[in-house]
């Protein structure tokens, strides 16, 4: 091939590429990222981690909470977790057991300790505080692809951090919002802020994530997210502590007689 | 606070020396009734003071294989010398193998489903001075053994000691007339506390199912309370019972049964509640949840019942206002649907602070039928308020 040739094959393979993203719409171009982040999460297997929230209302009167996670990747579903309350103390014991599934509604079970009654409860209340916290119960549980239709808005900078503005809008029932903007990180395609509007499209939350770590070479998790509610003045610190992934958990420590003996 | 209490737990046990292993709470209780005694003058009061701890240890080791739990209870009431009593909720060793685990030691276990009543939970006797509900539990000595499979868990459970029902004392309430003098309680089996019950049972998820089949042959933990000269002498016939609980969860209803079937003094009676649950999220643009509680009672022994619940509607409000402070209240009504005989009852919590809880419970007894099963109750409507420090 002549040197012509080859200019005249790069020059149209460069116009089939560009025609290409010219072509891609921002929904398809925010589901790509969205499958991009997510694939660069698959692979951890399991994870154990100790939370605390710290809770500080308008008056800036703070309170904790103690909460110790496990957590074991299911392909192709949701995740299955287990989470031990430790903080307050008149909880101490308390442990739930969540299978989340993507359109599916969760199947979730809350131990008793006082009663040693495991009881299966409604995963309907999605929109509904976490622990009394700023966080809902659907901030906090598994992210799956197939959640949210997603919209790409731009690129922006923040923090000197390149990012990908995405919105996401929530594809199961009972959620509190009717959509969230995500700035997600070019390079590691990470979350780093989340902005969430409530049903009737009014300015609701802000979550910041700092104190990125990486684990295993691969899976980043922030250490701190921070999330401040505008309509009421409140706010929730949420801590990330002790890390450790691959740690041999299987679906035996997410039954029945792993939540009862969960302490 | 708190240091002083585990530095004095941890001096009384110099060889546990992790501190932090114990948990528990101490509480005060004020109980006053709304009336004065349905019997006049009877030793009993308008105003009860009590106080209760209830510190658990717990220790794990082996990998988390292997845990000791130590939970005593002690209540120090005023007035009645019944009610002041303790007990060791739990003293037990528990070891997981690969597919089934081993507990030995005195435990406490929970089957059911249902809100009203729990018919199915049958393992533990009723710690009956606590409270009129049923669902505070004496510690019970058992070896429990419990497999997973494939299709489903099974429980064997050996209890090898009976535990007799509290009863409160002359000067208790609420309490029956005469009181019952547990001292000379009877058995209808030689061996008396000592005989060896068994008990099994298979539990599974199908789907949006969770089903429960369980068989238990032993002493029967409810009395029959035999008038002997001018006191109440419980006596503890031998049993067997069947049961069936059941729950299915959709998204915004749960529906729930129990079915019990019990072979007692030569008569086989069949009883159960059945019942639904609905509940509003996020009721009034708030982050409050308002949950619809409804069940039917039934007992085929009718009038003749020992309980109270032989035809029986209960209708529940459950609120909780998801706030940073837990606060929970569950309004009750069971109403006899042919003697319209109510009780009522509402319980309400709220955490203070992070170390302490306060709780309210009004309980009231409407429609009293003269000879009625709630008659011993009738003047005792009661208003109850606990205040619990927890380390």
């Amino acid at each position: 091939m002549n040197t012509i040739s080859k200019t005249l094959l790069a020059i149209s393979l460069t116009l089939l590429l560009s025609f290409q993203t010219i072509a891609e719409t921002a929904e398809e171009k925010g589901l790509a990222i969205a499958k991009e982040a997510d694939l660069r999460d698959t692979g951890f297997q399991d994870s154990i981690s100790n939370m605390t929230m710290e809770l500080k209302n308008k008056q800036g009167k703070t309170s904790t909470r103690k909460v110790r996670v496990k957590t074991l990747e299911v392909t192709g579903d949701g995740d299955k977790g287990l989470s031990i309350f430790d903080k307050p103390n008149d909880i101490k014991g308390t442990a739930s057991l969540t299978y989340s599934h993507a359109l599916k509604p969760d199947e979730q079970w809350l131990y008793l300790p006082a009663l040693k009654r495991i009881k299966r409860i409604s995963s309907k209340n999605k929109s509904g505080p976490f622990m009394g916290s700023e966080f809902a119960y659907e901030d906090i549980s598994s992210q799956e692809i197939e959640k949210y239709a997603y919209k790409y808005i731009k690129d922006e900078t923040i923090n000197g951090i390149d990012c990908f503005v995405i919105e996401r809008y929530p594809a199961y029932e009972h959620s509190g919002y009717k959509r969230q903007v995500v700035w997600l990180n070019k390079q590691e395609y990470r979350p780093e802020k989340i902005v969430f509007y409530d049903r009737k499209d009014s300015l609701l939350k802000t979550l910041e994530y700092s104190g990125y770590q990486q684990y295993l070479d691969k899976f980043w998790r922030a250490d701190k997210m921070h999330m401040v509610n505008h309509q009421t003045g409140k706010s929730t610190l949420l801590t990330w502590h002790d890390y450790q992934f691959k740690t041999g958990l299987t679906d035996k420590d997410f039954n029945r007689n792993s939540l009862k003996r969960a302490k | 606070m708190k240091t002083r209490i585990t530095l004095l737990i941890a001096l009384l046990t110099p060889c546990l020396t992790y501190a932090n292993e114990w948990s528990g709470n101490i509480a005060v209780q004020s109980r006053y009734f709304m009336h004065d005694p349905a019997i006049q003058n009877t030793e009993q009061h308008n105003h009860y003071l009590s106080m209760s701890a209830e510190p658990e240890f717990y220790h794990r080791w082996d990998d988390d294989n292997q845990s000791f739990t130590f939970k005593p209870f002690i209540r120090l009431d005023q007035h009645d010398d019944e009610r002041t009593h303790g007990d060791v909720r739990e003293l037990v060793w528990q070891r997981v193998f690969d597919n089934w685990e081993l507990k030995v030691g005195i435990s406490k276990v929970y089957w059911g489903v249902t809100e009203s009543q729990h018919l199915v939970d049958i393992i533990n006797q009723t710690d009956a001075v606590e409270n009129i509900d049923g669902e505070d539990k004496l510690g019970q000595p058992m070896i429990q053994a419990s497999f997973e499979k494939d299709w489903g868990l099974i429980d064997v459970f050996i209890l090898p000691y009976f535990r007799e029902r509290t009863f409160a004392d002359t000067e208790g309430r609420p309490r029956t007339f005469p009181t019952v003098d547990s001292g000379q309680a009877q058995y209808e089996s030689s061996d008396k506390e000592n005989h060896i019950d068994l008990a099994i049972r298979w539990f599974h998820m199908i789907g949006n199912w969770e089903i429960g089949l369980a068989h238990f042959d032993g002493t029967s933990r409810d009395p029959v309370l035999q008038l002997q000269g001018s006191t109440l002498i419980p006596f503890y016939p031998q049993m067997n019972q069947t049961s069936i609980d059941a729950q299915a969860t959709t998204e915004d209803w749960l529906w729930k049964l129990e079915l019990i079937s019990r072979d007692v003094l030569n008569d086989r009676y069949y009883a159960y509640t059945a019942g639904l649950e609905y509940t509003f999220v996020g009721i009034m643009q708030s982050d409050a949840d308002l949950g619809l509680v409804a069940e039917y009672l039934y007992d085929d022994r009718g009038n003749s019942a020992t309980s109270f619940f032989e035809n029986d509607l209960m209708m529940g409000l459950r609120l909780a206002l998801n706030d940073e402070q837990s606060t929970e209240a569950l309004l009750g009504f069971i109403i006899d649907t042919d003697s319209q005989e109510t009780l009522i009852s509402l319980e309400a919590s709220r955490r203070l602070g992070n170390r302490w809880k306060a709780e309210l419970e009004i309980r009231t007894f409407q429609h009293v039928e003269q000879n009625g099963l709630l008659q011993s109750f009738k003047k005792d409507d009661f208003i109850q308020l606990d205040l619990a420090y927890y380390f």
